[in-house]
Formats: C-alpha cells, sequence, structure tokens
C-alpha cells in the first residue's frame, strides 16, 4: 500500500470515472442518461489528464508567495495538462449543451425520451 | 444475456487499454523539457504570474481562438434549433416565487456578476481566467431566471457583446502581427510590473474579451434553453 499516493489514486478515479460513463453510454435507455454518461466520460479523462501533469510534492503553476520566483522550474507542476483541461472543459460544456438540444427537439418531436422508439436508422 | 455480456467484454477492453496508464505509473518527480521551459522563462517572456495563462492566451493563443470559435459553434446551432417566435410568451404554469429565493437572487445576482468579472480581471495573477469568469456571471443569470421565469432576457444584447468582443480578440491577434512579433503576441503592450494588474501586456486585455464572450455564449444558451421550456 506504500505507493499508493496522490496521484495514483486520480488516475484511478479517473479511470473508474470512465469506466462508469462508457457503462452508461451502453447500458442506458434514456436519451438524458446517455449525455449523463457521456459527461462522466469527459470528466473522467480530465481528471486523468491532471493526475498525469502531476509532479510530486509541487505547487499550482501560479507564482506568489509559496513559489520562489528563481526556482520555478523545481517548485511548480505542470501547466500545460492543466491548460488542455482548460480547453476541454469549455468544449465539452458546448457538446453537452448541443446534445440536450437534440434531446430537447427530438422530445418535442416524438414525446419520447427511450431510445428503442427513434429506430429510423436501425435495419 | 449476450448483450450483457458484449457490453461487459468492451468494459473490459476499455479498462486494459486504460490500465497501461497506471501500471508502472509511479508520478513525475520532474517536469519535462517543455513545461520546463514555460516554468522558467514564463515569467520573463509573458510576465503572467498564472503559468496556466501563459500557456492558454500567449504560447498556445491560436488554440484558444479555436476553442472560442468553437463555443461559439455551438451556441449558434443551440439558438439556430431552439429559435422561438419573438412574442409567445411562458404558457407555462408557474408557482410564485417563494420570499426567500427572490429576496436572496436581488442580492446575489449583482455580487456573483461582479465577482465574475473579478475573476476574468486577475486572470493572469490569480486562480481563474476568462472562461472560469465568463461560466460564473451565466450562473448568476441561471439564478436571475430561476427567480423571475417571466423576464425576457435581451438577445440582442447578448448577440452585441459577443460580437464585439469576438472580433477584438481577432484584432488584438492581427494587431500583435502588425506591430509586434507575430499572431497574439503579448508583447504590444509593455509587460510592466510583474504581480501588479497592469501588467503581462495584453493578457488582461484579450481575457476580458474572453469573458465577455464566454459568459455571453453561455447566458444565450441558458436563455434558448429556458425560452423553450414552455414547449415541451
Amino acid at each position: 500500500m506504500e505507493n499508493l499516493n496522490l496521484e495514483i489514486i486520480t488516475l484511478i478515479t479517473g479511470v473508474i470515472l470512465v469506466l462508469i460513463g462508457i457503462w452508461g453510454l451502453l447500458t442506458q435507455k434514456n436519451l438524458i442518461k446517455i449525455v449523463i454518461g457521456f459527461t462522466l466520460f469527459d470528466t473522467g479523462i480530465h481528471i486523468i489528464m491532471v493526475s498525469i501533469g502531476y509532479v510530486k510534492n509541487r505547487t499550482a503553476p501560479i507564482i506568489d508567495q509559496s513559489v520562489n520566483i528563481n526556482d520555478v522550474g523545481n517548485s511548480v507542476v505542470d501547466p500545460i495538462p492543466q491548460a488542455l483541461v482548460l480547453t476541454a472543459i469549455v468544449i465539452g460544456l458546448g457538446v453537452t449543451a448541443l446534445m440536450l438540444t437534440y434531446v430537447l427537439k427530438m422530445y418535442q418531436k416524438r414525446k419520447s425520451l427511450e431510445i428503442n422508439n427513434y429506430n429510423d436508422l436501425k435495419w | 444475456m449476450v448483450k450483457n455480456s458484449l457490453i461487459f467484454i468492451v468494459l473490459i477492453g476499455f479498462a486494459v487499454l486504460l490500465a497501461d496508464l497506471f501500471v508502472g505509473f509511479n508520478g513525475n518527480t520532474d517536469l519535462n523539457t517543455l513545461a520546463n521551459h514555460y516554468a522558467v522563462s514564463g515569467p520573463e517572456e509573458v510576465g503572467s504570474a498564472n503559468l496556466v495563462t501563459a500557456v492558454v492566451i500567449t504560447y498556445r493563443g491560436v488554440d484558444t481562438l479555436g476553442e472560442v470559435t468553437i463555443l461559439f459553434l455551438a451556441a449558434a446551432i443551440v439558438s439556430f434549433l431552439l429559435k422561438v417566435e419573438a412574442g409567445a410568451s411562458l404558457n407555462r404554469k408557474l408557482r410564485s416565487t417563494s420570499e426567500i429565493l427572490d429576496t436572496a437572487s436581488r442580492i446575489l445576482v449583482p455580487v456573483i456578476f461582479l465577482f465574475g468579472i473579478y475573476v476574468f480581471i486577475n486572470g493572469h495573477l490569480s486562480p481563474g481566467g476568462g472562461f472560469q469568469g465568463g461560466a460564473i456571471i451565466a450562473s448568476g443569470l441561471v439564478l436571475m431566471l430561476l427567480a423571475q421565469p417571466a423576464k425576457e432576457v435581451g438577445h440582442k444584447l447578448i448577440t452585441l457583446v459577443e460580437s464585439i468582443s469576438g472580433i477584438s480578440f481577432v484584432l488584438i491577434g492581427v494587431a500583435g502581427v502588425l506591430f509586434a512579433a507575430g499572431f497574439l503576441d503579448n508583447k504590444l503592450l509593455s509587460l510592466g510590473k510583474f504581480g501588479t494588474i497592469f501588467s503581462a501586456g495584453v493578457i488582461p486585455i484579450i481575457y476580458i474579451f474572453v469573458g465577455l464572450k464566454v459568459g455571453a455564449e453561455l447566458s444565450g444558451i441558458i436563455t434558448n434553453l429556458h425560452e423553450n421550456q414552455n414547449e415541451a
């Protein structure tokens, strides 16, 4: 158990969230629940990315009193995954809003949220 | 039964794919070369105390422009799909807002807007930035619409703010080509004293525009979804 440190715990949490998300995408019949599965998938990937960029015993990449300005390279974690996740969260929000809009339009058309009632593309 | 086992196999497959990530992963002890460059020379080159902001706005500024464009596209498609006729009022039966929610929202909404503006103005100094500040402003709008569902939010104002800030973002980038080293270069203005609010070149200005744009886009999405509640 001694190697169960912070980054491993967050990494495993992220992987579990991804798996729950995929499970939700594959098994749920309600359109809203499918969207929720997708966002869980999204969040899991964000947690994985941030935990991969973590460096042991270091602080956030913001230079303030806790960071020595002459020794930044040895006191902060990797800023690049955090910037990427910032981008990914915003894109994820846009995608979620779009999916919910489509769900709303589908519900207005057929009055149903059950995916089994939408079999136009089934053969 | 077959279906369930197939789902199980897919999940196991993904678990095996992702297992590679943490089998043998013991955490980093050092920054890699690129991250080290950003961390060591970022404060001098960009002048931003928040290194994530330095990466987002200056080193990878074009990516951020693309990201803002994607968000704009999403907001535009949402408003295209959810367009309601002008003048169509809410025909839902609404319970009247409780005293607590009404009073609390009157006090809190201006404070939330102010906090959002604070977050994006200080994006180069403290945790936060344009995207976070914009999201906070939109959350204030959600509270306002919860308390007063019949309130009309002006689409014209939202579109105006969004267009002006988007164009300004691109114009600052082009000004960087003409008067500084390249597209979105932040040495367009002097870097100023490190750690003060008027520092880091054009980063605060770009982040103000990003904050206004993101706030306007999210408000547009929320307003569109809100106006469609009566038709379903």
